[in-house]
């Protein structure tokens, strides 16, 4: 498929939306996810607003399937799902407080969440089960997982990778969501895993290698995931950590943090750059 | 009397299963043989999904086919199934409470020779323990094809323990059967035995042992372990001297411990029978383990004689 410039734009304006929605969920002094959900934003902005079937209600048998394996970074999901009219928009102050319904690892109980998620590692394996399961029914619906690159070295990614291959899942798609950064510090410093793209193709997975913050390249690689027979795909995603917001960006520090006062209107700033600039 | 082997009962009901409901579907990690799952394979190679030796990504895989409307069956030993995915059984099955049923073959010491790394003491303790699970130990082969049955119906997280060998049948096929049964297998009124698996037939040698010493033993199968079915446990201590619990399996967390937070209020002396708080080890056949490890009705008999002593 071919994207217009128009088209490119209008999901240029749902991922400033999302990064607007995951900010309104960490307002000064709460702590967050910001920095992984920050690299996905360009991701799920791709995935919910214009590749994925998705429908009114969030259940709808016919939808496609988007899993986080890297479940902390949900805020990026949540802020798709309010936009959706999944979520009320007034759930966004709630998050991970004991009357909302977002939480802080992705839950059933928020419609919209199609697994639970968040113990790292689990995720590929879910969508591997779900890819089956959709296949035995006959159905055409697809399977959309994002990973985290420092999840990967939990070992059941790759049990689950190589399950994939062996059952030749081409309605699965992983985007690995490669911001560089774990927890603690840098992937290079903490675990370094080199060989990425080598790897899953050994893997027995079709590899693409994209950036991860160009919605176009994003775009065309699902479609490409979907035009690849007896095997499952990999998009193998460069993304910054905390993308757009620069005080942020790269740095372990915002992987789970709460803004300042100063920070959090510097962001808010950005946004309303962000929309001019679209 | 009649022995049959409850891993044969449970490979046959997942075929007789899968048969009537399209929507089962099993997982094997390279123990198909021994679990009995070969069958369901041969006969629905669609629906029979080899993961390979990876237990974590079996009962991960389980969910998602949950999450697309299917019953999936996961299968290997005892240990393997409950311990090595525990998380995963955790995170992925229990906290969504999806449809997910956990085969603990060869459980206990019924893999005598194998040893304590293919042993399973803490498989009830560990599936007990999560919110959402339910856990069976059936005593027989007739009553495995029971439980299958109502496990299958029930939509929700499920454990059930299987035995490798074969056993003494207790269960009349024409009983019916519900969740949380709590079978009476003999009548008798100074002391109620609570016991599961194997343990119930050594229970009943011992109250036969006892008979002839003027001591009246009541025996009841619990193979419903959670939920525990209260209401009937009670009923059964009414009358009765004291109580005594026996499990193949540690005594912490599993059946004994579950009788005792039930009772906690009971005035009533209380026996736990089972693996004090050891592994196991590998030995020639499977009675000369439950001997080792005290599990014999021999065993059973003086730990009744011991809790009428307390009472008086």
């Amino acid at each position: 498929m071919s994207y217009s410039v128009s088209d490119l734009q209008e999901i240029q304006k749902k991922a400033v939306d999302v990064r607007a929605n995951i900010l309104a969920m960490i307002p000064p002094g709460k702590v967050g996810h910001f920095g992984g959900s920050c690299s996905a934003a360009d991701i799920v902005a791709a995935l919910y607003f214009k590749h994925m079937n998705v429908y009114d209600d969030p259940h709808d048998p016919r939808r496609d399937r988007c899993i986080f394996s890297k479940g902390h970074a949900v805020l990026a999901q949540y802020a798709c799902f309010v936009e959706l009219g999944y979520v009320d928009r007034n759930e966004l102050s709630k998050v991970k407080t004991l009357n909302g319904i977002l939480q802080g690892h992705p839950d059933m109980m928020t419609p919209g969440i199609e697994a639970v998620t968040g113990s790292l590692g689990q995720g590929l394996s879910i969508a591997v089960g779900m890819s089956l399961g959709l296949r035995l029914n006959k159905s055409n619906s697809r399977v959309y997982v994002v990973l985290g690159d420092g999840e990967i070295s939990e070992g059941q990614i790759w049990e689950a990778a190589m399950a994939a291959s062996v059952y030749k899942l081409d309605n699965l798609c992983a985007i690995l969501d490669k911001n560089g950064v774990q927890a603690t510090d840098a992937i290079e410093k903490v675990f370094p895993i080199p060989d990425l793209k080598e790897k899953w193709a050994a893997f027995g997975w079709h590899v693409i290698e994209i950036d991860g913050h160009n919605i176009k390249e994003i775009l065309e690689a699902l479609d490409e995931s979907k035009q690849i027979k007896g095997k499952p795909t990999i998009i193998i995603a460069h993304t910054v950590k905390g993308k757009g917001f620069g005080f942020a960006e790269g740095k372990a520090k915002y992987h789970n943090a709460a803004l300042s006062e100063e920070e959090y209107q510097q962001a808010l700033r950005i946004i309303e750059q962000m929309r001019k600039d679209v | 009397m009649e022995l049959l082997n409850p891993r044969k009962a449970y490979g046959e009901a997942l075929v007789n299963l899968g048969t009537t409901d399209e929507n089962i579907v099993v997982l094997e990690a390279d123990l198909g043989k021994s679990t009995m799952t070969n069958m369901f394979g041969e006969k629905f190679p669609e629906r029979y999904f080899q993961v390979g030796i990876a237990e974590q990504n079996m009962a991960s895989v389980a969910a998602g086919l949950a999450l697309t409307g299917k019953t999936a069956f996961i299968n290997s030993f005892a240990v393997f199934s409950t311990g090595r995915a525990y998380d995963q059984i955790r995170s992925s099955v229990c906290i969504p409470k999806l449809n997910v049923k956990i085969c603990g073959s060869s459980a206990g010491f019924s893999d005598y020779g194998d040893g304590k790394t293919h042993q399973s003491v803490d498989d009830i303790a560990l599936m007990r323990v999560l919110p959402n699970m339910m856990v069976f130990s059936p005593v027989d082969a007739v009553e495995t094809t029971k439980i299958m049955e109502a496990i299958s119906k029930y939509n929700g997280p499920c454990y059930i323990r299987i035995n490798r060998n074969d056993m003494p049948v207790f269960t009349d096929p024409d009983d019916e059967y519900y969740i949380g049964k709590m079978p009476l297998i003999r009548e008798g009124r100074d002391v109620v035995v609570f016991a599961t698996g194997i343990m119930v037939s050594r229970a009943v040698e011992a109250a036969e042992m006892l008979e002839k010493e003027g001591v009246s033993v009541r025996v009841v199968n619990v193979s419903t372990i959670k939920p525990l079915n209260i209401e009937a446990l009670k009923e059964y201590t009414k009358s009765v001297k004291g109580i005594v619990t026996a499990e193949e399996h540690s005594i912490y967390g599993g059946l004994g411990s579950a009788v005792c937070e039930a009772l906690s209020n009971s005035r009533l002396p209380i026996e736990i029978i089972g693996v004090n708080d050891t592994f196991g080890r590998s030995a020639e056949n499977y009675d000369l383990l439950l001997e080792h490890y005290h599990l014999t009705s021999e065993d059973i008999a003086s730990r009744i004689r011991l809790v009428l002593k307390k009472d008086s």
